[in-house]
């Protein structure tokens, strides 16, 4: 660059100093207790006292733990399934042009996001507990659902709004029906779209807590659940494990979203 | 003539058309509108529906409260509605209503459970003065305030809810007035939600900023990398971070052992269940959400205006704030809304991390459900949150849009 003053060069180094921080504040916590999950003591700081995957058994033994891990897995699957179809259909009416009051459905269908949670897991209690849907799988995964569908239909939304609908009608002045149309045309372009989408819907269940907490008995008991229970009553290393596996596992769902953003931005 | 009818029937069928486009158009949304409808939507209405329903007395009750609401609040009520009482209780006793009535009246006046079952279980079963019958049971009986509350009891739908939600309530005299000092509560809760949504908002716009600004204008090699580390932490389950928190903080926890062993300090710095925690916690895990918001205005910012004004002889502070941070500002805006909005319901890191005196509107509509059963105090709690989360929610889809809102 022309033009470099001391002052900018200095401003320049300022905020990269400060972001630094700012980046160890976000990555430390994260970082920092990786290790203690290993520790052979039972104590949450640092000398450790030896290597030990202790913890790790203790988790993997536990049937509680298995229970959970099941729980949140099945329980995310069936609810981002359900969020996915539920959302990408939306999303696909939303899109066309011709779609009535989409200023007042589009907040709408977002709101789940925004609501309070605790709001919408008291009234869930209120309007499921009649229905028998109270300590049932059924409940807790038609709650998730709702919580993920605005993130399947803002991403899909999104991947519509560069779609080229010449394509479609391409498809169709070819004789194509639309549902050939849909299947063979728009689904595989959208499809990155609809995976990123759901990849957020199955975080967010695989995450949800409140929700749990008020509809869910202790057959439906999920990882967070568990650990939120481990944190209040008996804190012990073994949690740690649990939050190492799991932030290998958000590292793994990142990577996944990366490969599909790739390879949607090359087509 | 004929040219005319040609085109009113065109224009006819174009609207026809568009009609039917719309329709099929809509339709694709319809399944997720209705499911929203069953398992959303009617959730929170049913809740905030509580906050103003009073049916116990009514259904335990039904003669006492069709007729109390004649007495105009002076002295003791008349013979026949103390009779009505006295004729009510033991069919409310037997249907078992009485439990629930009990509960409701027990949250307009401490005891008033006592005194209800008391008197139910020395109810004569006949006497010629009901009310000298009742005070003799309960003296308490022979004053105007036992009866007063049964009257508020009989109105349905009630202000109540609302009002105490609101730490005010309604005065012997009929105008509303100020619940005792000891009992107000959640006017200061609300506050306290709003400072510690406005507190954490301001510390992630600080901490958001010069990390969007370094993600928009490193190399792309750099940036990608540095982005990484933001988004990481981003995707790390909440309960995980939160647990990080309480394991770094508590005062044998890791940043006090740093801090003792560095010699910084020599007691352990009370750093978790207290706000100091509840702040710590919220920013670390909102904090991903601002800096995304900024760095997506950021990056489509071009280069090209700051390198004007520094060439036409502009100093790089003024440049910086009347040329960039301008440009900025949508994307500020959306971050701060969105990280507002969010911090507004939170609930479980300030469980974890706050201490008594820390907590937030969530967590006492929770405790009003689970500990108190007081349904419609959460109903009326939550009427006031989604409330002003609505107004903020609007305020944001109209200054950036829902549209804009984007995740990693």
């Amino acid at each position: 660059m022309p033009n470099v003053t001391l002052t900018e060069k200095i401003a320049a180094r300022a905020a990269r100093w400060f972001a630094a921080l700012v980046i160890i504040f976000l990555m430390a916590p994260i970082l920092v207790i990786i290790p203690l999950s290993f520790n052979s003591g039972s104590y949450f700081s640092y000398p450790m006292e030896g290597f030990s995957l202790r913890w790790y058994e203790a988790v993997f033994s536990a049937g509680d733990w298995r229970l959970a891990f099941g729980n949140s897995l099945v329980i995310g699957i069936a609810s981002t399934l359900l969020s996915t179809v539920l959302g990408t259909l939306a999303a696909l009416g939303l899109s066309r042009p011709e779609f009535p009051f989409r200023a007042v459905i589009m907040p709408l269908l977002i709101s789940p996001m925004i609501i309070p949670i605790v709001v919408v897991a008291v009234g869930l209690y209120l309007v499921f507990a009649p229905l028998g849907l109270i300590d049932n799988y059924l409940g807790v995964i038609l709650a998730h659902t709702a919580l993920g569908t605005p993130f399947v239909v803002i991403t899909v939304t999104a991947t519509l709004l560069s779609f080229d609908r010449s394509l479609t009608r391409a498809a169709a002045s070819l004789g194509a029906n639309p549902w050939t149309v849909f299947r063979r045309v728009t689904l595989p372009l959208i499809t990155p779209g609809v995976a990123t989408g759901s990849i957020f819907a199955f975080a967010t269940s695989f995450d949800e807590v409140i929700v749990i907490l008020f509809i869910g008995g202790a057959e439906q008991r999920t990882v967070p659940r568990q650990m939120w229970n481990g944190i209040r009553d008996r804190i012990d290393p073994s949690i740690l494990a649990v939050a190492t596996l799991l932030i290998v596992f958000a590292i793994a769902l990142f990577i996944t979203l990366n490969r599909l953003r790739a390879r949607a931005e090359r087509t | 003539m004929t040219v005319t009818t040609d085109r009113d029937d065109r224009a006819g069928a174009f609207r026809r058309a568009r009609r039917r486009d719309a329709r099929r158009a809509f339709a694709l949304a319809v399944p997720l509108l209705a499911f929203l409808l069953i398992t959303f939507i009617a959730p929170i209405v049913m809740l905030l529906m509580r906050g103003v329903q009073n049916p116990e007395l009514s259904r335990a009750m039904p003669v006492l409260s069709a007729s109390i609401g004649a007495w105009d609040g002076t002295g003791l009520p008349d013979e026949t509605i103390a009779a009505a009482f006295a004729a009510d209780l033991p069919g409310a006793q037997e249907s078992g209503s009485l439990g629930p009535l009990a509960r409701r009246l027990n949250f307009y006046l401490p005891e008033f459970r006592s005194l209800l079952m008391k008197t139910a279980r020395r109810l004569p079963p006949a006497a010629d003065d009901w009310r000298a019958a009742l005070a003799a049971i309960d003296e308490r009986w022979a004053t105007p305030e036992p009866w007063r509350v049964l009257q508020r009891a009989a109105i349905n739908p009630t202000p109540d809810y609302l009002l105490a939600a609101m730490d005010a309530k309604v005065g012997p005299e009929g105008g509303v007035t100020a619940a005792p000092a000891d009992e107000s509560v959640y006017v200061d809760a609300f506050g306290r939600t709003f400072w510690i949504s406005a507190v954490v908002t301001f510390l992630c716009l600080v901490f958001g900023y010069p990390v969007a600004w370094l993600l928009a204008n490193l190399p792309p090699k750099q940036a990608d990398r540095l982005m990484i580390l933001v988004i990481v932490p981003f995707w790390t389950s909440l309960l995980v971070r939160t647990t990080a928190w309480y394991v770094l903080l508590q005062p044998g926890g890791v940043i006090n052992s740093l801090l003792i062993w560095t010699g910084l300090t020599t007691e352990p710095l009370p750093l978790v269940f207290n706000r100091t925690g509840v702040l710590i916690g919220m920013t670390h895990i909102l904090l991903p959400f601002m800096i995304l918001a900024i760095y997506s205005v950021m990056k489509g910012i071009s280069p090209t205006y700051m390198r004007a004004a520094l060439s036409l002889g502009a100093h790089p502070v003024v440049a910086f704030l009347r040329i960039y941070l301008p440009q900025t500002l949508p994307g500020v805006g959306a971050g701060c809304f969105l990280v507002f909005v969010l911090a507004l319901g939170y609930y479980i890191t300030p469980a974890l991390l706050g201490g008594a005196g820390d907590e937030m509107i969530s967590q006492l509509i929770a405790i009003q459900t689970n500990q108190q059963l007081n349904w419609g105090l959460a109903g009326a709690l939550s009427a006031y949150l989604v409330l002003f989360t609505l107004v903020f929610y609007f305020i944001f889809n109209k200054l950036v849009g829902v549209d804009r809102l984007r995740f990693g």
